[in-house]
């Protein structure tokens, strides 16, 4: 098991009143994501538990792009990867701040 | 003196050696292998029927059992490379040169048998320019065919899965050829005559009912998140922004998606009755839904599917039926709907390179074609308008120039990585690599890249209609290639360029939901369900009962 931590600034702090959400299961080729709104400001940190190793400038690349595009400001990201894909990843990702953004 | 019907006295010659081992038209199995030796020669073209569905599998058995001595050197000429045996006649000698459009199950065996020079390659077709083929320079001098019962004239039934049968056995038959038919039974009297007995030689009733893939069934439980993502774009940026009502789908997961979401998500949408109403399809387990929730209209098939019988015959509003009430198929006719009469072909494919050509050839690969190049080009004898045509049409040009045309939309839909993280996007085709080992005269390219005009990925959708230059084309492609290579290579600026330009959408420019992108979305989500729906008329095979 691998750990990767990442750390942003967002554009913007994610609008929206959930504390807390969770998406995705913990299954081969899947992965369970945690959202918390722990963070100030527009901070950002996604820290991700994967069984493959070599994997790590995919994950940044897909991180990136996830907090490029949906601003995730305040956010604290943990994942519990099941080797997935990283278009998978991503999904869960925006699924999981369509939730905290939900009123 | 001219001798103008030398063909007709060979016939005569080979029926005549033929009919020592017969009795009347009538072939008992123990004696198949011996009337093989006695009506084919060496060096003839043979169709041994074996399409991606129904298989003449015991005929191909006992064709592999002749004595090599006896027939060499044949020519064969059919659809499918299926069946192991299909392979044997080339490794023993027995067939030496191939003309083929499928080759699903054997296309590891293929290559191999390619390189170790047992198999002297003529083309890769698709199923229909076979076909033509059949009556210009490939005509069969022998077919051997498979129908499900004959009577005792030698008229043959053949179902639902009649398939490719009318079209090689009229080419056979009509040019003096040899037709032998492979059946499960003789009976007295048929539910209703397929092909008539004049056109068939001799009938030997197989020890075993002939074997039928079920190539089209795709459990529901498969399905992927992204998929059903990939699915919704293509149905709200695709589907309902052209108004594609006649059209044919692929026989993949992401295009199962699509089928199971019409009366889910696209009817939230508003879209009964103005999509997906006409189908150019085989029948497709995942299209039982829709079709019970009265989204489809009518639909001809290639061929049957393992399971559906009793469904097609209980829905013959529906289906095209015999007068027996069981369905009726014909892959010549459902090819040139495919071309002619659809507004969109939707399918997947292994890679797609910069120019948006896509290839199912991997690394020791050969799968052939199929019917994919055919539904999956532009017919430029087309003549007759619709709006999704027109609309296309448009979008491909600058202005209105003086003469228009209109466009088939052809769509590929994958997922960016396939199994096992292979990127689906590359910068090159396998299959230029293999063309050059293997010396094959034209790579095998599935779909050409001038003729699609929308590639789908769960990233989002690139229209290459609207774009204008080389570059644009290749930024659209990079724009929604994902995580790949080739997708983080993209300009990122040029791509947000091309998204204002609507050449790229994504889902949040189509107000797509990324929650929505969950399987409860589907109308079925297992083959159990399938069942359900079809009122228990669908009778699943074995290996897809898993309850």
């Amino acid at each position: 098991m691998q750990t990767l931590r990442f750390t942003h600034k967002a554009k913007s702090r994610l609008p929206g009143k959930k504390d807390e959400a969770i998406i995705g299961v913990v299954a081969s080729g899947n992965l369970e994501i945690l959202l918390e709104r722990v963070l100030p400001g527009t901070d950002c940190e996604v820290e991700i538990a994967t069984p493959l190793r070599g994997y790590e400038e995919t994950w940044k690349a897909v991180v990136a792009e996830f907090v490029e595009r949906s601003s995730p400001g305040g956010l604290r990201i943990s994942i519990n990867d099941g080797g997935a894909r990283p278009d998978t990843v991503y999904l869960r990702l925006i699924q999981g701040s369509a939730l905290m953004g939900a009123e | 003196m001219a001798d103008w019907n030398s063909e007709q006295r060979a016939r005569d010659e080979r029926l005549a050696a033929g009919s020592k081992i017969a009795e009347g038209k009538m072939v008992a199995p123990e004696h198949a292998t011996a009337l093989l030796e006695a009506v084919i020669r060496p060096g003839d073209r043979i169709c041994l029927e074996g399409d991606n569905q129904k298989q003449a599998d015991f005929l191909a058995a006992c064709l592999a059992k002749a004595d090599p001595k006896v027939l060499h050197d044949l020519h064969v000429v059919q659809s499918g490379i299926v069946l192991p045996e299909h392979i044997d006649l080339f490794e023993k000698g027995i067939a030496r040169k191939l003309d083929f459009s499928y080759s699903g199950p054997q296309s590891h065996a293929l290559p191999r048998a390619l390189k170790s020079g047992k198999v002297e390659l003529g083309a890769i077709h698709t199923y229909i320019e076979l076909f033509a083929r059949y009556v210009v320079d490939l005509t069969p001098h022998v077919a051997l065919t498979v129908a499900r019962s004959a009577d005792r004239e030698g008229n043959l039934y053949m179902g639902p899965n009649t398939e490719d049968s009318p079209s090689v056995i009229e080419a056979t038959a009509f040019k003096q050829g040899v037709v032998v038919a492979q059946v499960n039974e003789v009976v007295d009297k048929l539910p209703r005559v397929d092909i008539p007995a004049d056109r068939v030689d001799f009938v030997v009733a197989a020890p075993k009912p002939f074997y039928v893939e079920p190539l089209f069934t795709r459990d529901p439980a498969s399905i992927t998140d992204i998929q059903i993502l990939a699915a919704m774009m293509a149905i709200k940026g695709i589907y309902a922004e052209y108004g594609i009502k006649r059209l044919n789908h692929g026989i993949g997961f992401n295009t199962a998606a699509i089928e199971l979401l019409l009366p889910t998500y696209a009817e939230k949408l508003g879209l009964k009755g103005k999509i997906a109403t006409h189908w150019a399809l085989n029948p497709h387990p995942t299209l039982i839904p829709a079709i019970e929730s009265g989204w489809v209209k009518q639909i001809h098939s290639f061929g049957s599917e393992v399971g559906m019988d009793a469904y097609m015959r209980a829905r013959s509003d529906i289906y095209f039926t015999g007068r027996d009430g069981s369905m009726s198929s014909n892959r010549m006719y459902c090819q040139i709907a495919g071309l002619y009469a659809t507004d969109l072909f939707i399918g997947s494919t292994l890679q797609i390179d910069l120019n948006g050509n896509s290839s199912t050839v991997t690394e020791d690969r050969i799968a052939g074609f199929g019917g994919a190049p055919n539904m999956g080009s532009d017919a430029h004898g087309r003549r007759h308008p619709s709006e999704p045509w027109l609309k296309a049409g448009r979008e491909a040009v600058d202005g209105r120039p003086q003469v228009m045309r209109g466009r088939k939309l052809v769509v590929q839909l994958v997922e960016s990585f396939s199994e096992k993280m292979v990127p689906v996007f590359v910068e090159k085709l396998d299959s230029l690599d293999l063309a050059e080992k293997l010396k094959l005269d034209l790579a095998p390219v599935m779909i050409y890249g001038d003729d699609v005009t929308h590639i789908v990925s769960e990233e989002g959708i690139a229209n290459l209609l609207l774009c204008r230059t080389a570059e644009e084309r290749e930024q659209a492609i990079r724009g929604i290639a994902g995580f790949t290579d080739v997708g983080r290579g993209r300009d990122r600026k040029m791509v947000e360029k091309l998204r204002e330009r609507k050449i790229i959408r994504r889902p949040e420019d189509l107000d797509i939901n990324p929650l929505d992108a969950q399987r409860s979305m589907l109308a079925a989500r297992s083959i159990e369900d399938l069942m359900h729906w079809s009122g228990n008329l669908y009778d699943p095979p074995d290996k897809f009962r898993n309850w």
